[in-house]
């Protein structure tokens, strides 16, 4: 009955508003994560590629994609086409069934990218680091600040309080990079060396954060004097005023990637709209609106990033080869999900 | 203390019948939304996709769960007696004084009330962090050389739980000292009793029920909270509630996390049983 009743009101919806560009052409549903990084990736992505490709993007957001992905397959009536996650959401969703499996011969965009940014299931889509940041009241000179793990670590050369992610992604391979692994030679990561060597500095961590914003604050209010955070919760503060700066110097990149949801309702016009959403020109849009680097490095042939521009992202090649690249298949591998449940414990100790 | 006069059994039922049907919407309340929700929680806490008892074999096998149990009720219990010591004194002063300062006081109790949680946190961060007011104070007073740690940590936590819970504690503690019969005070005073011995003997023993009820709400409130020590607590706290929402992460199931909340409610309903048994607490609640 009152499924027949909202069927008839949707009708009559439909008629009343004949606007609706749903029921012209293709269309798809994105998933993001909201805020300003969806409203960026809107303009720079997304309402290019709907013009391009003649169809509508409808867009959803959920700052954990993961257990909706879950629950939206497990269903049977997936309503959701693209995803852009964590990459390891989409390589533990192909794993459990919960992703579609690419087929790259009609993803060119993608297929061109550096084979380290993709995997069957999901290509990259922008990237983040995970880096050393400092305050510059503490550190005044560059040459004076902390620039390694290995200076981070240093807790007689450089006095000062601390902070890292209360998590083990990108702190791990820190805590190797300290104990003198090469960024290129992290994985797979020897996790009792890692946890040892965070036995050392755990005593000198005034703070580990939770969240992205906890940790521009504690940076900002002269809470701790050197910190990892993310490049743009530091650029940020730095934007705004604060005495902070960062180095790419062995940060840890890592990447959000798109996925199609196994079962997903358009899935030809989704595999459509990823490749153009890894289209060069449309990734060097992204950096114009928000501090993320783009995917996809031919964006940096475009010309359309501007050179001083390029020097801030992360992703660009010169910043990309001072850092370590995050194995997203090392942390959903067994080993992987084994260390990050053995965080707890070390915390607790 | 009023007696009523004995009355007839067939009366006595009809009235039985009619409290009953007064609580029935209230009871229906109670059913739907706490003792179905539960009982659902307890039968996720034995399936991830069949009949297990995995979830609970990792809590019984795994250090950080009994580490986390062991700190929340730590917590709770500090919380809870710091709660009544701040607490016991406002409650004396608003069930005594008289109008306007009694309701005053309770209005201060209450206004804090309509301030949420996040909020309360975040204040006692610019409060209490390196460069906040306490610290500068403190600073300029010549009291410390460095900036003290009253945050990012334990203690932190249970400042700003405390905080958050002395309402919990004022209310009911205050209710029951109003029920307090001057009469018997003004009695032991006419006997020669010293105001110390009066309230020794007399008050204190009187305020009983209303210590009970509110460091029972307190302490059961601060094995639930989350925000509070995920904001202030630096990660060197980690409360039961975390391992909840840890669980859900790692394990991606309801059952993991849901093993984790009927483990806390059944300890949780356990040490009330055994207080139960070495207090008799329904004869002291009773009596207000």
């Amino acid at each position: 009955m009152a499924n027949k009743q909202l069927t008839i009101f949707a009708v009559v919806l439909s008629a009343l508003l004949p606007s609706l560009p749903a029921s012209a052409g293709e269309q798809i549903t994105f998933v993001s994560q909201g805020g300003a990084y969806q409203k960026a990736q809107t303009i720079a992505i997304l309402d290019p590629t709907a013009n391009k490709l003649g169809i509508t993007i409808n867009q959803d957001s959920a700052p954990d994609a993961w257990p909706i992905m879950r629950s939206q397959v497990a269903s049977g009536k997936p309503t959701w086409d693209v995803v852009d996650t964590p990459t390891g959401n989409c390589i533990r969703g192909g794993e459990q069934g919960l992703v579609e499996k690419l087929d790259f011969d009609k993803l060119p965009n993608a297929a061109a990218m550096p084979p380290e940014y993709r995997n069957p299931y999901s290509v990259a889509y922008e990237f983040y680091s995970s880096v050393i940041g400092y305050s510059q009241k503490k550190y005044p000179d560059p040459a004076s600040a902390p620039q390694s793990w290995k200076d981070f670590w240093d807790v007689k050369a450089y006095p000062g309080r601390r902070a890292l992610r209360n998590h083990p992604f990108a702190t791990l391979e820190a805590a190797l990079m300290a104990d003198g692994v090469a960024p290129d030679k992290l994985y797979p990561l020897d996790v009792e060396r890692a946890l040892r060597k965070l036995d050392e500095i755990k005593p000198h961590i005034t703070v580990w954060w939770t969240s992205g914003a906890q940790s521009a604050q504690l940076l900002n209010d002269g809470e701790v004097d050197m910190i990892m955070a993310w490049n743009g919760r530091i650029s940020a503060l730095a934007k705004e005023g604060a005495k902070v700066a960062y180095t790419y110097n062995q940060g840890i990149l890592q990447s959000t990637s798109l996925c199609i949801l196994k079962g997903a309702p358009n899935r030809a016009t989704a595999l459509k709209f990823l490749d153009q959403a890894v289209d060069p020109v449309h990734q060097a849009n992204l950096p114009l609106q928000i501090d993320y680097g783009p995917a996809n490095p031919k964006a940096f042939d475009t010309n359309v990033i501007p050179a001083a521009r390029v020097k801030e992202l992360p992703s660009a090649p010169e910043n990309a080869s001072r850092q370590a690249l995050m194995s997203y298949a090392w942390w959903s591998s067994a080993e992987g999900e084994a260390a990050e449940k053995r965080w707890l414990s070390f915390m607790q100790k | 203390m009023l007696r009523l006069p004995d009355p007839s059994r067939r009366h006595r039922r009809r009235e039985q019948a009619l409290m009953f049907l007064l609580a029935a919407p209230a009871l229906a309340v109670i059913l739907a939304l706490v003792v179905l929700p539960v009982g659902w929680l307890m039968g996720q806490s034995f399936t991830d996709g069949g009949l297990t008892l995995a979830h609970y074999r990792r809590i019984f096998g795994e250090d950080i769960y009994w580490r986390s149990f062991a700190q929340t009720f730590r917590i709770a219990g500090i919380v809870t007696v710091l709660a009544l010591v701040l607490g016991y004194p406002v409650a004396y002063a608003a069930s005594q004084l008289r109008r306007p300062w009694n309701v005053l006081i309770l209005a201060l109790v209450v206004l804090p009330f309509w301030t949420s949680v996040l909020v309360r946190a975040y204040a006692w961060l610019v409060l209490l962090q390196r460069t906040g007011v306490v610290n500068q104070a403190l600073d300029r007073l010549g009291l410390v050389d460095e900036p003290l740690a009253l945050i990012h940590n334990e203690l932190g936590t249970i400042i700003a739980t405390v905080h958050i819970l002395l309402p919990f504690m004022i209310i009911p503690l205050t209710a029951t000292m109003q029920n307090i019969p001057t009469d018997l005070l003004r009695a032991g005073a006419s006997l020669g009793g010293s105001p110390l011995h009066l309230f020794l003997r007399i008050f204190l023993p009187l305020s009983v029920p209303g210590i009970l009820a509110g460091s029972t709400l307190v302490f059961v409130l601060t094995l639930g909270f989350y925000i509070t020590p995920e904001l202030l607590g630096g990660g060197k706290v980690t409360m039961v509630s975390m391992l909840v929402s840890r669980n859900v992460e790692l394990y991606n199931q309801w059952g993991a996390a849901s093993a984790v909340g009927v483990v806390l409610l059944v300890g949780v309903l356990a040490i009330f049983a055994i207080v139960a048994r070495a207090i008799p607490l329904d004869r002291i609640l009773g009596q207000q």
